[in-house]
């Protein structure tokens, strides 16, 4: 194998509508086979970016590469390779799946035969065939996604974009899109994904980037995310009380847990620090029971990071 | 295969999503054929009487207005089945599965190809609904099969030009509520021509725009197929008007989608 060659390159990606700027210099890039997830607020220009990215909208200004094509001058070369799941699901109510899935099979120009094949298969994959024949106003929001996502996956897209693609599902319908997500990431597929939850990020992405007002705040994967904040902490129990005593006198800052016998010690989470206070305390023959680190989750991350923890702490008068 | 062939298989799938629209939703062509047949009877029922007497032919009265009202019906129908696909259009534009279809490289003018050769087979549909109606409340066409044909041509064309000016209007005009409002006057149209009365009975002003608006040659143009009554130049202008209204109907229609496609 020869290194991974970008699915979706972009830089300086500049969008305003009239006086507004959406979408203020944004670079990505996405390795092949990767899943990608752009996190942020509402209106912090996420389905802008999926719009211009699938050729639904054109940019003001910035070099895109979507599959190797700039979508400005070959937009069909780029449709031609992507496949796109918007947050409002594209299905055509008046048809049944079965339907919209053959729709979807014509104007990927299959044969006859393959057309059918790949509906057949497609209805089964995604536990669709006994509604196979319902018109698709009367499906649930669970089955209309993952019709929608079927749809999507009528032409084999090498490149797919999930706008929200779990927004508004129960946990079990949300799970299992995810199951087929990471199925096709094993196929090779690259996912391009926007999500308000963090935990689908985190589950499902190989990179997240943070989006707000227009910018891109913050670029890793979800463990770098989580080390680029402070809360991180580690958390030492101690057989009895005296030991927890004599290590919380010793480490300034330390919040002490009498009734679990345990004590918070900040820490930004690297091995040079978690070295540093276990060597600090087997100077002093302070024996610690078990140690386990606690890195700020996602969700501290994304509030840190969009600026939306002001808003949160405001008091309710 | 070639941009041609992929631009007449794209249209083709798309004409069949519309026709499952229209068998799925029978109700629609019938309340597009409802209007004008409603007003076929009461022009035959209630002005029937008074306005064939005023045509000074041999019959006169009810039985002699109901061959001359009924072109003009007809032309009606056909102009509230190209106001309903400008509705149908505005509505399927805000729906996600024609942002769906931008994303996919399918030919630009393929679902508003879709649209307007469904809308067509609709017409033709309400039409003949019309012209059933007429026959039962006593319309007696002499056309030969020639005739019929050139009667279903016409239909045909006019129906083609309306419709894609009216689905130009409704991809322009912004929002569903304005694409049902906006083509209304061409419904009224045939009423500012000679679809009811001659046009020798109005006064000047509004004669002399009866006399050169499109749908007079048309309605002429239906009447001499259908009656007997002598056409002139009338079939030529109204070719004329539809193939000039069906290319700016067209083109701008094309031009309506694209830009609402790449802003």
């Amino acid at each position: 194998m020869t290194t991974p060659s970008s699915a979706i390159a972009v830089t300086g990606l500049r969008k305003s509508f009239s006086t507004h700027v959406v979408l203020d210099g944004i670079d990505l890039d996405v390795p092949e086979g990767t899943v990608f997830a752009l996190l942020g607020p509402n209106g912090a220009g996420k389905t802008t970016t999926v719009q211009i990215l699938s050729t639904l909208l054109a940019a003001d200004g910035g070099e895109l590469r979507i599959a190797g094509h700039d979508p400005t001058r070959h937009p069909d070369r780029v449709r031609a390779a992507i496949g796109v799941t918007g947050q409002f699901s594209a299905v055509d109510n008046l048809l049944t799946g079965e339907e919209n899935l053959r729709l979807m099979a014509h104007l990927r120009h299959l044969g006859r035969r393959a057309a059918r094949d790949r509906v057949t298969e497609l209805l089964d994959r995604f536990d669709l065939v006994d509604a196979a024949r319902k018109l698709v106003s009367t499906y649930s929001g669970g089955m209309r996604r993952r019709l929608d996502l079927a749809m999507t996956l009528v032409g084999e897209p090498r490149i797919i974009f999930l706008d929200e693609p779990t927004t508004g599902l129960d946990p079990r319908s949300r799970r299992t899109m995810w199951r087929i997500v990471r199925d096709l990431v094993a196929d090779g597929v690259t996912i391009f994904l926007t999500t308000q939850y963090l935990e689908e990020a985190d589950q499902l992405a190989n990179r997240i980037a943070v989006l707000d007002g227009g910018r891109l705040v913050a670029e890793g994967t979800a463990d770098e995310l989580k080390r680029m904040i402070p809360g991180g902490h580690v958390r030492l129990r101690f057989a009895d009380l005296f030991l927890l005593d004599a290590a919380a006198r010793r480490l300034v800052g330390s919040v002490r847990d009498d009734d679990a016998l345990a004590l918070q010690v900040p820490t930004d989470g690297s091995v040079r620090d978690l070295r540093a206070l276990l060597a600090r305390l087997d100077g002093e023959s302070i024996e610690v029971d078990t140690l386990s680190v606690h890195t700020p989750d996602l969700d501290d991350v994304f509030l840190a990071l969009t600026g939306q923890a002001k808003q949160e702490q405001e008091t309710v008068r | 295969m070639s941009s041609l062939a992929h631009t007449t298989s794209d249209s083709w799938t798309m004409l069949r999503r519309n026709l499952l629209h229209m068998l799925r939703y029978p109700s629609v062509t019938v309340i597009l054929a409802g209007m004008p047949v409603i007003f076929l009877l009461l022009f035959v029922y209630v002005f029937g009487g008074t306005l064939g007497a005023g045509l000074g032919g041999v019959s006169g009265g009810r039985a002699q207005y109901v061959e001359y009202v009924t072109p003009g019906i007809v032309l009606m129908a056909v102009a509230a089945a190209a106001q309903g696909a400008a509705l149908s259009v505005a509505m399927d534009m805000t729906e996600g599965i024609v942002a769906r279809f931008r994303t996919m490289a399918i030919s630009r003018a393929a679902v508003l190809t879709g649209h307007v050769v469904g809308s067509i087979v609709q017409t033709m549909i309400a039409v003949g609904i019309v012209l059933g109606v007429a026959v039962l409340v006593g319309f007696r066409p002499t056309a030969g099969p020639v005739e019929w044909l050139g009667t279903v041509g016409m239909v045909a064309l006019v129906a083609l030009a309306l419709t894609w000016l009216c689905v130009a209007l409704g991809m322009a005009s912004g929002s569903v509520e304005n694409a049902s409002n906006v083509p209304m006057p061409l419904v009224l149209l045939p009423f500012f021509g000679s679809g009811f009365v001659p046009t020798e009975s109005l006064p000047g002003g509004l004669r002399w725009f009866a006399e050169y608006q499109p749908f007079t040659p048309v309605t002429e143009t239906l009447r001499g197929l259908l009656t007997g009554t002598p056409i002139g130049n009338s079939g030529l202008v109204a070719v004329l008007w539809c193939v000039g209204i069906a290319t700016v109907g067209y083109f701008w229609a094309r031009a309506a989608y694209h830009r609402a496609s790449v802003r």
